[in-house]
């Protein structure tokens, strides 16, 4: 079985232009979403309390946000979760009232409504707890984007680092762009994934830019200009690139499938990280490496220098 | 050429039985347990503890399937739930108050493995149930505490050396000392900085007053904060270990929280209600007539309680008859020490209280010399007679000691009740995250099944893709796993929902480095290079690009790792063991086993890594 039967290499960075344009839009609209609509931020990044509780029978959620009302929360959210049976009720910090008293007083009241409600989960985060979780999410963001240029200017050149973070943090910023525009709930193990996307997406550049260092040494290649030489490579990786994010996209499916809610916008954000990864780092990243300026130089081997004096022959 | 010496071949099979060996743990699955374990620090876990609930169970006529000594439990093993919860409330009854019954789920893997430190994954609260609590000391209210603490010594200090002061009070972070004359003031710096060394001093003078302005130096401000977390700590532990919870956590965070992991806690109301709960202290007068006659005694043990009196009870059995009426409560002490008396060197109490506890304590011994005070401590709704003394003079300051009648072990037990009922700062739940069982045991069900499947259908598309070396990739992949559930199970690293996740998330970019290898075997074939030629060239040419991708990646989860916590750190972990063990198995137990079956051929006509399509041929 070949998938790829690619004869020639395919010019990719004639169209690069209408690639980067692109880009530019899809990310002025994340920015542009983000600014106006904001992130859904979950409860570990805003404190507050989030409980999840599972009825015999399909919930009645008119019931429960009254119950919650008159507990004082007329501005909890109360929504069914995965199924009609589950619930999920979402309640924002109140001053003075610790969390331990709230799901008590909670899930009293829910008792008395009905008997066999069962919790399955509570999660309470201060509001000082949320905005340090969200600072070291921040933080992580920048160390690892500052670490991966700084290992790709070691391995490679600084071009190319600097061209395969900003590829990358398109890809960020497209991620959570969808999260912006959709209002998908943004918790703690979105960032995690959209960090670990950062560097798996890291990955697909690496790949790529390795191949156009072997390009500009291989000897029998030497006549290629720098845009040949980019399409020289993006072809040749191609196969290699589609069927691993074929594979990672197999195992989120059965993440998204199997994962249930927990996992979903998890397994999402991976989703979208995986699909936009192919086009970021190869179709935004060599674009930028060729602006840049990038030329055989930057990655040949260091040259024997000849003295000054020996020209030639010396008897 | 696509040769491994051997050396290299039995480090792979060498560490591929190691991975096995750690991984079986994980297979035997858990069994309900019961665990044994001594409240005090006098008794033991030891054989004759052992002994001891062997022949209750016997007595009862419940079998175990295992009985065990642990370091610090005895551990017994049931073949189901009912038998369990009554081997429990059996033990729990009959061993009585100084030991703790708690149920547990013990891991069904045989001893052998356990002696060698091969244990199953340990399971994060998502994925086990139970309950975390982040806790914050409020350590401004501990330094506040200190400062009143201080404050007294400073005014007793300088009563006693005569030094006329004209007002002692505390501002903010502060102590003040006013002095109408100089000389006074010069005398009282002396004193000051003599006997309070913690003190940093200075001297204002402000409007007609001569001022000393006393604040903690920054070394005793740590101290008491230290102090404060670790006396939390200690009466946290004691609170968790009265819930009956098997293996609880309980540790410090940073410079002032406490982190609380209760796995398998059911009942959360009740843990979030010990948690927070004070044992009070209080003072009270003894009622030294009813007490001293035997005839009231015996009375009030058969019921009859003289009025305004109550009942409680010596360590040691006594019964004493205490007036109801409350002469301080516990949270006037600041702080008790175990010590030697000044005079006498027997083994002592030190107390201090605090201004207000120091005022009313010199009032009531002013007044009662000769006669007994008790101080009980209330846990539970009951109360105890820690120590009733006879006061023998009147104590002003504020500073108590307590002594006679009793061991040095007696003196340390004493103290540590007395803190216990003082907490040294109060504590305030920051964060808290509840699993349920139900959703736990479901977690873990969605975690394998995504797994599972997952990995079933890249194995058919492997091998469907890439024939005999996409067989090898799958065998190097299914090695992979089964390193990183060894590494987790060995570092006994928490495994999370997330960390699961982390688990398919490595396989699917495991498969990377293999998919590079085949790529550019076919690559170097096409080009029309030798079989044992391409496929050597096709490892070589691969080995860097696995490397720099695999390293950027590294480097996300390590950040990750560092910055995150809870669940995510267990992503972070399972991500970064991850990508070590797919980067040894992609290379080279797949490199190994490709070196097995070409290497040692002498001429391969046809390498089978599916289709090697030539475009040079469809050009034509």
């Amino acid at each position: 079985m070949e998938f790829f039967r690619i004869k020639r290499d395919i010019p990719f960075m004639r169209y690069a232009l209408i690639f980067n344009v692109i880009s530019l839009i899809t990310f002025l609209i994340s920015v542009g979403s983000l600014a106006v609509r904001g992130l859904n931020l979950g409860v570990d990044f805003t404190g507050g309390t989030v409980m999840e509780v599972a009825y015999a029978q399909a919930a009645d959620l008119g019931k429960i946000r009254e119950s919650m009302a008159r507990l004082g929360f007329s501005d909890a959210s109360v929504q069914n979760f995965g199924t009609s049976r589950d619930v999920l009720i979402r309640l924002p910090v109140k001053q003075g009232v610790t969390s331990a008293k709230l799901s008590e007083q909670v899930m009293e009241a829910l008792r008395k409504d009905d008997a066999r409600v069962e919790v399955r989960r509570v999660e309470f985060v201060g509001p000082q707890v949320g905005r340090e979780l969200f600072e070291a999410g921040a933080l992580a963001l920048l160390f690892v984007s500052l670490g991966i240029v700084g290992y790709l200017a070691l391995r490679f050149e600084w071009k190319f680092g600097v061209a395969a973070i900003i590829a990358n943090l398109h890809d960020v910023v497209i991620i959570v762009g969808f999260f912006s525009l959709f209002q998908w709930e943004f918790s703690l193990p979105v960032l995690a994934a959209v960090l670990a996307i950062l560097g798996y997406s890291v990955n697909e550049s690496v790949v790529v830019f390795d191949r156009v260092r072997e390009t500009f040494r291989n000897r029998k290649l030497r006549n290629l200009t720098v845009p040949q030489v980019l399409d020289h490579a993006i072809t040749a990786t191609m196969s290699r690139t589609i069927i691993t994010h074929g594979s990672t996209q197999t195992m989120v499916c059965a993440m998204l499938i199997f994962g249930g809610e927990t996992l979903f916008y998890f397994a999402l954000a991976l989703t979208i990280g995986i699909l936009f990864g192919i086009y970021s780092s190869v179709l935004v990243a060599s674009p930028i490496v060729m602006y840049l300026g990038v030329s055989r130089e930057d990655l040949a081997r260091p040259e024997v220098q000849k003295k000054p004096g020996e020209s030639g022959a010396v008897v | 050429m696509n040769r491994y010496s051997l050396w290299q071949y039995v480090m792979i099979a060498a560490a591929l039985v190691v991975g096995l060996v750690y991984t079986l743990p994980n297979f035997f699955g858990e069994v309900p347990a019961v665990q044994v374990q001594p409240q005090r620090a006098t008794l033991k876990s030891d054989s004759t503890l052992l002994g001891r609930v062997e022949d209750i169970l016997k007595k009862g006529n419940i079998a175990p399937n295992g009985l065990f000594l642990d370091a610090a439990s005895v551990k017994a093993r049931f073949p189901d739930t009912d038998t369990q919860l009554k081997a429990k409330d059996l033990l729990q009854s009959q061993l009585g108050e100084d030991y703790v019954v708690a149920l547990n789920l013990l891991s069904n893997s045989p001893r052998w493995l356990a002696s060698i430190g091969a244990l199953p994954m340990y399971l994060g609260l998502d994925l086990r149930g139970g309950v975390y609590f982040l806790l914050q000391v409020d350590m401004k209210a501990a330094i506040a505490k200190k400062l009143e603490a201080t404050l007294n010594d400073v005014r007793s200090n300088l009563r006693e050396k005569r030094v006329q002061y004209s007002g002692v009070a505390r501002e903010g972070q502060a102590i003040a000392v006013r002095f109408r004359e100089q000389p006074m003031r010069e005398k009282g710096l002396q004193e000051i900085s003599r006997t309070l060394p913690d003190l940093d001093l200075r001297t204002v003078d402000d409007s007609g007053e001569f001022r000393i302005v006393a604040t903690l130096k920054p070394e005793a401000q740590k101290k008491t904060q230290d102090f404060a977390l670790q006396q939390n700590i200690t009466t946290l532990r004691n609170r968790v270990n009265e819930l009956g919870v098997a293996e609880p956590i309980i540790q410090q965070q940073g410079a002032d929280r406490v982190v609380v992991q209760l796995p398998g806690v059911q009942d959360t109301a009740k843990a979030k209600d010990i948690l927070g709960r004070t044992a009070t202290l209080e003072v009270r007068m003894v009622d030294d007539e009813a007490t001293n006659n035997p005839a009231a005694i015996q009375a009030a043990v058969a019921g009859q309680v003289p009025f305004g009196d109550e009942l409680y009870v010596e360590r040691g059995g006594a019964p004493v008859l205490v007036k109801k009426q409350v002469v301080l409560t516990g949270d006037r002490i600041n702080d008790a020490q175990p010590g030697f008396d000044n005079q006498t060197g027997e083994p002592a109490v030190h107390i201090n209280l605090d201004g207000t506890g120091a005022r009313i304590f010199q009032q009531v011994t002013r007044e009662n010399v000769g006669k007994r005070m008790a101080i009980l401590l209330f846990e539970k709704g009951k109360g105890e007679v820690v120590t009733a003394p006879v006061i023998r003079s009147e104590i002003p300051g504020g500073r108590v000691q307590i002594s006679g009648r009793m061991t040095t072990q007696e003196a340390q037990d004493v103290a540590l009740l007395l803190r216990a009922g003082a907490l040294a700062a109060p504590m305030e739940i920051i964060e808290e995250r509840t699993v349920g069982p139900s959703l736990g045991a479901e977690n873990i069900r969605i975690g394998f099944q995504s797994t599972w499947y997952g990995f079933a259908a890249i194995a058919v598309f492997m091998i469907a893709y890439y024939m005999l070396f996409g067989v090898f990739s799958i065998i190097a992949l299914t090695a992979n796993v089964l390193f990183l559930v060894a590494l987790l199970s060995m570092l006994q690293a928490t495994l999370t929902l997330p960390g699961m996740a982390g688990i398919a998330l490595t396989i699917g970019m495991a498969i990377d480095a293999n998919v590079l290898i085949n790529e550019r075997v076919r690559e170097e074939l096409r080009g029309g290079n030798t079989p044992q030629a391409a496929i050597f060239a096709g490892y070589d040419r691969a080995w860097g690009t696995i490397l720099d991708s695999n390293i950027t990646t590294l480097i996300a989860g390590v950040f990750l790792f560092l910055l995150g916590s809870g669940p995510v750190k267990g992503f972070a972990v399972v991500l970064c063991l991850g990508i070590l063990t797919s980067i040894f198995s992609a290379v080279m137990v797949s490199r190994a086993m490709v070196n097995l079956y070409y290497g040692t051929q002498r001429r391969i006509e046809k390498v089978s890594i599916g289709q090697v399509w030539r475009p040079q041929a469809a050009a034509k």
